[in-house]
């Protein structure tokens, strides 16, 4: 059901002196495959954007008969627009942990990574205090799982999962081909629940208070809240935690500045709503997807300059292994700038999209196919600010 | 442990294949040929290029099929639609980042994309050539292998080569997106890296991005002069491959007809590299068993043992570049062509009265490696 207002919520940042205690002595004492039953019942999906539901991730993980297999946070929040994980580790650290300890008994995993991306450095000497009295925490407690953090080196491709793998065993960092999925190989090729940092906060959070509490919230798609990054033209610029399942429409009357034109959900390679369409989507899966980031336009903005900065963004960032997303980005730039100079037709335009179409279907990994995402929906929707 | 089998649908005709097997390979054996780029027997899966995807039913993208491992119940379609307009971009992309004047370029006829290019009949005017604006430069600095990084396509066989099969690892990716590129150690040239000039990357890959260099012109300009004498000799394999790259039977052999169209070219004398292999036999075998000797009857114990053969370039400087603590290994022994050149400017010289700095000796081997060699300094000790 589509909810015409916003509702504020505070889970991940309530501050719950007792929440790490409660929550590591409640689940010490339950069986791991209850433990994901709950995760599997609450209908938690990844919260860094692909939306993957989060117990199932974890029951492959347990199902794969392995001596070894890892816990891995993804605190490489590296989409445009996105800042919400930093915030997360800033304050509330021990959840996020908390978290990584909850998956790693729930799949039989001894070691967690945590791989912060480069440009979090400063929060780094902080949280490695933070860990190190966290495990030390956890053997106290009897728990045979200990966390490592590990630095990025400032790739935004590192976000992608298997690049991430790569990353941390001091490869180069490109996406693999899958499968094999991470659940069944994933860092060392052993099986791997990958989960972003907010996912596993929220997984706290579900352990505390069990799947109905947080099945109320949300809609059938899109259970819960979730803590979105506010950016652009907005008097609000921040982090919220909201309601999951409210329309563009009641984010805008909350966010806007009464000038709002477009809002870019989901980052860089999310889907730029425009303000036709503001009353028709909803976000969540059932609507337009978000890792958080929010972005919003008012008319003084000219949407083909925000095209072409992510576009640059994209032909900066693909790690350039696959044809379709290394030279396909730098097709689309170069592109849209012939048809603003007038080198080329706007009937050029189809051409693009068609090959932004190729794009998504094509790639190796996300990025190449979600580079379609804001460039069909922006060339769609301001098609004369990107000609003239 | 066993391996149980699959069934799926290519282009709905059911077959059945051991698990692990990729579609690629599931679909070679129902004679579809799928293209591939990136894609090589020798190599490790990269599944980079992207020209062999094909379309599953029901899968939201496509898939690299020879990435992609079989599964039951699959149906695949290699030819559909949706399939063919994907690998004409991706063509078209390739192209479109790639230096195409082929007519000058030394894979012109043996290119890999050229032919895709002209299977797919994909033209050169839908996108934006970026191939000019990236101030490619060429690196000939060795004396094997020219690298030309405007023919190259990023498909990696050259690195997987140098770094998984070669052990050798001066190839690399550097950079990312658009200024990806392969590169060496801190983009060094080519000839001060740690190459081994093996040419085993030449061998792999797919456009003219990496070539060998060649040296026919210096070799007409000594067979054009009149004043010098121009000696040829002809190693083993060149008899078999010679043939079967004009077409003959592989594995027939063309000796007599190899020297008399040497001849013809006019080269003075057309020698057999044989000779001198028997050379390095015997001299490498002194060699050890003089070590022998040495280590066994007479206690030495610092004589290097194993001995093992330096009739190999690549070989030398693969052992000086990542083992030099096995140096004394080596025999001191010059190789087969080396020994030639010595020979063919001292001992024949002489027979045949000729000023040996008048003698031009022209070698035609199978290994990049030896154009290396045969200018490394220490070869010239006659002086010649």
């Amino acid at each position: 059901m589509e909810k015409n207002r916003i509702s504020k919520v505070d889970l991940i940042f309530e501050n719950d002196g007792t929440l790490v205690n409660t929550v590591l002595d409640k689940v010490k004492k339950m069986n791991p495959d209850d433990i994901i039953m709950e995760m599997i019942d609450s209908g938690l999906k990844g919260r860094g954007g692909a939306g993957f539901p989060t117990g199932l991730k974890w029951k492959f993980t347990k199902a794969e008969n392995s001596y070894d297999k890892y816990v891995v946070c993804n605190a490489d929040e590296g989409e445009p627009g996105t800042f919400k994980d930093r915030e997360i580790l800033d304050r509330v650290p021990e959840k996020v942990f908390t978290g990584m300890a909850v998956a790693g008994y729930a799949i039989g995993a001894r070691k967690g990574y945590m791989y912060l991306r480069a440009e979090y450095n400063f929060l780094l000497k902080g949280l490695i205090k933070k860990v190190e009295e966290f495990n030390k925490l956890l053997k106290d407690k009897g728990f045979d799982f200990n966390i490592e953090i590990r630095s990025g080196a400032g790739a935004y491709i590192c976000g992608e999962e298997s690049a991430l793998f790569e990353s941390i065993e001091g490869k180069r960092g490109e996406p693999r081909n899958k499968p094999p999925y991470p659940t069944v190989a994933g860092l060392f090729n052993k099986p791997t629940s990958i989960n972003n940092v907010e996912t596993l906060v929220y997984a706290t959070v579900i352990m505390k208070y069990g799947a109905e509490k947080f099945k109320e919230m949300g809609t059938k798609d899109s259970r819960g809240s979730k803590v979105f990054s506010i950016s652009g033209d907005t008097p609000n610029a921040g982090i919220y935690e909201l309601e999951l399942g409210m329309t563009v429409a009641a984010f805008v009357d909350e966010f806007g500045d009464g000038d709002t034109k477009a809002v870019q959900v989901g980052g860089a390679s999310g889907i730029c709503v425009p303000r036709k369409k503001f009353n028709d989507m909803i976000i969540g899966y059932e609507g337009v997807p978000t890792g958080g980031s929010m972005m919003l336009f008012n008319s003084s903005r000219s949407m083909y300059n925000v095209l072409k900065d992510y576009l640059e963004f994209f032909a900066e960032e693909s790690c350039g292994q696959c044809t379709p997303c290394r030279v396909g980005c730098q097709q689309l730039l170069r592109g849209i700038e012939a048809v603003k100079k007038g080198e080329k037709d706007p009937s050029y335009l189809e051409t693009l999209k068609k090959l932004a179409q190729t794009m998504k279907i094509s790639a190796k990994c996300g990025l190449g196919q979600s580079v379609a995402n804001p460039f069909i929906s922006i060339v769609d929707n301001f098609r004369e600010e990107i000609i003239y | 442990m066993a391996k149980y089998n699959v069934n799926l649908k290519i282009n709905n005709i059911p077959i059945t294949v051991e698990e692990g097997t990729t579609v690629f390979e599931a679909a070679r054996k129902l004679n579809f040929r799928i293209p591939t780029l990136c894609q090589h027997p020798d190599l490790c899966v990269a599944g980079n290029c992207r020209v062999c995807v094909v379309e599953q039913k029901g899968a939201k993208t496509l898939v690299a099929s020879c990435a992609m491992p079989v599964s039951e119940g699959m149906e695949i379609f290699t030819n559909s639609e949706k399939v063919r307009t994907a690998r004409k971009h991706i063509i078209e992309l390739l192209l479109s980042e790639h230096n195409t004047e082929c007519t000058s370029c030394y894979k012109n006829g043996k290119c890999e994309l050229q032919s895709l290019a002209n299977e797919y009949l994909v033209n050169e005017k839908d996108f934006i050539k970026l191939v000019y604006d990236k101030k490619y430069t060429i690196d000939d600095f060795s004396p094997s292998i020219i690298k030309d990084d405007s023919k190259c396509i990023r498909c990696q066989r050259c690195v997987r080569t140098c770094t998984s099969m070669q052990y050798v690892s001066a190839l690399a990716v550097a950079y990312k997106g658009e200024h990806q590129k392969i590169s060496t150690f801190f983009e060094k040239p080519m000839n001060s890296v740690v190459c081994t000039n093996c040419g085993q990357c030449v061998n792999r890959c797919p456009t003219g991005a990496l070539v060998e260099k060649n040296y026919i012109d210096q070799v007409w300009d000594a067979i054009n002069d009149p004043e010098v004498h121009v000696v040829c000799q002809t190693a083993p394999a060149v008899r078999v491959g010679l043939g079967e790259d004009l077409g003959l039977t592989p594995g027939n052999r063309v000796t007599g007809k190899m020297v008399a169209a040497l001849k013809r070219l006019g080269f003075d004398s057309v020698l057999d590299t044989d000779f001198t292999a028997d050379l390095t036999i015997l001299e490498e075998g002194t060699e050890l068993l003089t070590r022998l000797k040495k280590a066994l009857v007479e206690k030495d114990e610092t004589i290097a043992l194993p001995m093992m053969t330096s009739c190999s370039p690549g070989w030398i400087k693969f052992i000086e570049h990542k083992f030099s603590n096995l140096l004394p290994n080596l025999s001191t022994c010059k190789s087969p062509q080396q020994m030639f050149g010595a020979l063919a400017k001292t001992f024949y010289a002489q027979k045949k009265g000729w000023r040996a700095d008048k003698v031009v000796s022209v070698s035609i081997m199978p290994c990049t490696a030896k154009k290396y060699e045969a200018n490394r300094p220490e070869m010239r000790d006659s002086g010649f």
